[in-house]
């Protein structure tokens, strides 16, 4: 089912009895298997309103995610959050739609400076498993008005409804940048390197660390702003962090985002034979885990507090946590293993239990994505 | 304002809930004579008052969980309460409820610098949290005007904000996990000290709810390090539509200043008068704050006095010393002082679109000479939250009730442009019967059935937020359930 507008999608929702997959552009498969008749968002597309002067942009779900970049660029902006394409990893085609970076609140190494996909969310127009129509939020910046079911509404997968327009803050391009990198560290001293940068008043806007996979391991720090900032955050933090190893910097913005873009969207895992787990937890405790999961493959992004791993088919990552505060989820994997594992994290008893009342208040029929998340 | 007529079957047991709270708390920490429950009869919406049944003072999560459940088993209604600075009415008392402090549980649980995050209970103070972290040059960086007195508590429920949250987002931006304990007794945590938490956002949830979902005694708030400077720079304009012409121009050019001030010439005479911070005397005056680097905050203050030349600005004033940026934010930050001197006032806070600045302003020119009370506007207008300042004298009949029907009127406006009621104050039960001009039945009734999963008896500040009458048949369910 392709509905063409917010009426149609409703109408089909409420006279659906069975389970319905809802989809985006497709390109994320994240998620337990659903089983069910595909209901796409793509038929509701097209930027609806966009304010510069306001940091403000509107579109409707299916809209892809190509068409809002090509218009905030036009006026220098961007979404701050840098959501990850999952293309290459996950072997999809299709048009991601800023619909589906909203479902699954993807974001990108710039979440330590600017927050999440959920952080830039102002408003959500959506249809609950009942076929009724509700919004929640609006197109301002500061808003509590009632409960903030925007923030619920993202990043649930299209559990609690389909989403049919977003509003979002974005935020003003960056002059240039540059990449900071220190070479030769373990993870303990690369998280320690990390922090010391993410500590400082230098603004670092992006921390990772690749460990030695043949050519050396490197700790990178990325530098936004205007030209002359850039350069003297550069030199200000290389003397700060000069006690941890050799540094260099790259101070070519275009093959310093580069390095950025192939670290957003997981780079080199794509061959992998294996299955990709996404870890969040506190930097700290990632550099213990990243030294010992025994992973295929592995990098560290967010300061130490996000791990990129490739496992043996089937392991169960989890339990190598050793109860570490924190969730691992399993982004590519093939059915059966996902089946059995479970894409996300169990969750405490009391959480679950709410979880699961929220789903029953706006899924009563139990149609959207059944599964997906539990 | 109205609020329901309180339940006659807890009025009637009240010695019986007294005893049993007693039981499980310490004997100063149960309130109940009448002279000392008056302590507890209002927050900063102080013309509502009403004693409750009592006021607790838990000193642990446990002992709030205890109260939660004794409450949740006699159907009386909670009402948690910060420091009572709620603008909105949101810690208001009804007769038959208890009042559920979280002030004693104000301790630092842990500081980490290396992961950037500090644990408090959450009855500390907002300003307090930077207090704790600012030997290493660290900050907590959501900042209400009221960061001396409000606590962390009443910021997460009502998701506040403050002068510099352009930059830094408000308190959900920078909140990563707290304890919450449900009505029913049940203690739980979401997030951590990880960047997002797992599942649905629950937390985001939690924030802005005010106290309506849970009772939150513990939080992990993000720290940032401290820019290494800061400065505003003042300009003055002969209308509203200019000033909000510049505002857009700066945002548009690629700048993200950390505060866009605006004030009208209303605020600005009285500002003068009180604290004489050398205001020019003109329509429209914006300050203008950035930070960062010594090279970075001369570009961007470069390129903002070239933005605002443009626009042919009565006064530019640039600060090139502490002491000078100092007298700049001194009229800003003595407005409320100032305006609370000339006459008692209602201040609003909803949002608009930024564009529509000049629109809204002429509009609540006209609704306050038509309602014959004078409004002053001072606000955050990178982000369009407005703060019309309404004034009135309290003790002319008649006076509060033309100053609450013209903030609806203003409000309203709010909404008709494409803006909201409350950008950070919350709903409370000051704007809880304009929530029928922004949300729908159905939006509504969905807002409610997530209360429902949280607290299904409706006993958690339960008058709150939703107009009455869409809240009632919910509402007598507490009251049949005792
Ligand atoms: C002079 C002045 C200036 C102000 N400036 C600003 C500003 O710049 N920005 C801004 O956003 N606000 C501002 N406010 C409003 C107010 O300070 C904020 O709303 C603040 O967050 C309230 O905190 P509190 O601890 O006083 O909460 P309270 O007033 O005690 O309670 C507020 C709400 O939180 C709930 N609550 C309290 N504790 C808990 C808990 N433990 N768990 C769950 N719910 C709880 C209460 O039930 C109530 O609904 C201002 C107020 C004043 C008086």
């Amino acid at each position: 089912m392709t509905p063409n507008s917010e009426a149609e999608l409703a109408d089909a929702i409420a006279s659906a009895k069975t389970p319905l997959r809802i989809m985006g552009g497709g390109t994320r498969p994240v998620g337990n298997p659903v089983a069910g008749e595909v209901l796409s968002t793509s038929g509701l597309s097209g930027i609806e309103l966009y304010e510069p002067g306001a940091l403000t942009i509107v579109a409707k779900a299916g809209t892809p995610v190509d068409e809002i970049e090509a218009a905030l660029s036009k006026e220098n902006q961007r979404l701050a959050f840098e959501p990850m394409d999952h293309r290459s990893l996950l072997g999809t085609n299709g048009t991601p739609t800023i619909g589906g970076i909203v479902a699954a609140n993807v974001s990108g190494p710039r979440r330590v400076q600017s927050g999440a996909c959920r952080d830039h969310m102002l408003g959500v127009r959506f249809v609950d498993g009942t076929g009724t129509i509700l919004k929640n939020g609006g197109r301002v910046m500061k808003n509590v008005t009632g409960y903030d079911l925007v923030k619920l509404l993202t990043g649930s997968y299209g559990t609690l409804g389909v989403l049919t327009e977003v509003s979002l803050k974005v935020l003003p391009k960056t002059d240039t940048q540059a990449t900071l990198m220190i070479h030769g560290l373990d993870f303990p001293q690369a998280v320690k390197a990390m922090s010391a940068a993410l500590g400082s008043p230098y603004e670092v806007s992006a921390a990772a660390h690749m460990p030695d996979m043949g050519d050396g391991a490197v700790t990178m720090l990325r530098i936004e702003g205007f030209e002359q900032s850039v350069a003297y955050r550069a030199e200000q933090l290389a003397n700060e962090l000069a006690t941890f190893g050799e540094i260099t910097v790259e101070t070519d913005a275009g093959k310093s985002a580069k390095i950025w873009t192939a670290s957003r969207d997981v780079a080199g895992f794509e061959n992998a034979d294996g299955d990709v787990w996404r870890i969040s937890v506190k930097p700290t405790d990632g550099a213990t885990i990243a030294a010992s999961l025994g992973a295929d493959q592995l990098f560290m992004d967010w300061g130490g507090g996000l791990i990129w791993a490739v496992m043996p088919k089937g392991t169960d990552l989890r339990a190598r946590m050793n109860g570490t505060p924190g969730h691992a989820t399993l982004i590519r994997a093939d059915e059966a293993t996902r089946a059995t594992l479970g894409t996300f994290h169990p969750e405490l008893a009391p959480v679950a239990k709410i979880s699961a009342g929220l789903r029953n208040k706006f899924d009563p029929k139990g149609i959207l994505n059944p599964g997906l998340m539990t | 304002m109205e609020m329901p007529a309180p339940n006659a079957a807890v009025l009637s047991k009240k010695a019986k809930i007294v005893a049993r709270l007693q039981a499980v708390l310490p004997p100063s920490a149960v309130i109940h004579e009448e002279a000392e429950t008056r302590a507890y009869e209002c927050d900063a919406l102080s013309a509502y008052r009403c004693p409750p049944l009592a006021a607790v003072l838990p000193s642990s999560t446990e002992e709030v969980s205890a109260v939660l459940k004794i409450c949740h088993e006699e159907g009386v209604p909670v009402v948690p309460r910060g420091s009572g600075t709620s603008l909105a009415g949101g810690a208001l008392p009804t007769a038959d409820s208890v009042i559920l402090g979280v002030a004693r549980l104000n301790d630092v649980i842990e500081t980490d610098y290396e992961n950037r995050v500090i644990k408090v209970q959450t009855g500390r103070t907002n300003l307090s949290v930077t207090g704790a972290v600012e030997e290493e040059d660290f900050f907590y960086a959501p900042d209400p005007s009221s960061q001396l007195a409000c606590a962390i508590a009443g910021n997460i429920a009502m998701n506040s904000g403050g002068a510099h949250c352009l930059k830094y987002g408000v308190t959900t931006n920078n909140l990563l996990g707290v304890t919450l304990v449900m009505m029913d007794g049940t203690i739980t945590e979401l997030g951590g000290a990880h960047l997002d938490a797992g599942g649905l956002d629950l937390l985001g949830l939690i924030c802005g709810s005010e106290g309506q979902l849970g009772v939150v005694t513990e939080a992990t708030l993000r720290i940032l390090r401290k820019p290494e400077g800061a400065r505003p720079v003042l300009m003055g304009f002969d209308s509203a539509e200019i000033a909000g012409a510049c505002v857009s121009d700066i945002i548009k050019a690629g700048v993200l200043p950390v505060a866009i001030e605006y004030m009208d010439k209303k605020v600005i005479d009285v500002v003068e008068n009180y604290a004489q911070a050398g205001y020019p005397t003109c329509e429209a005056l914006l300050i203008v704050e950035v930070e960062g680097a010594p090279a970075e905050i001369d570009e961007q203050l470069g390129l903002i006095t070239q933005i605002a030349r443009k626009h042919n600005p009565v006064e530019l004033r640039e600060s090139t010393s502490s002491e000078e940026a100092a007298k700049i934010w001194l009229g800003r930050k003595s407005a409320f002082g100032a305006m609370g001197q000339l006459n008692d006032y209602m201040c609003l806070d909803g949002t608009i679109p930024v564009s529509s600045l000049p629109y809204v302003l002429r509009r609540i020119g006209e609704l306050s000479a038509e309602h014959g009370l004078e409004v002053g506007n001072v606000f955050h207008a990178g982000d369009g939250n407005m703060h019309p300042l309404i004034l009135f004298d309290a003790n002319k009949p008649g006076d509060l009730e033309t100053c609450e029907a013209l903030g609806a009127d203003i409000l309203r406006l709010c909404v008709e442009v494409g803006g909201c009621l409350t950008g950070e104050h919350g709903v409370g039960i000051e704007k809880r019967d304009l929530m029928n001009d922004q949300f729908a039945p159905d939006d509504l009734e969905n807002q409610m059935a997530v209360k429902d999963v949280f607290d299904p008896t409706w006993l958690l500040n339960p008058a709150k937020v939703f107009p009455l009458a869409v809240s009632e048949r919910r509402r007598a369910l507490a009251i049949a359930a005792e």
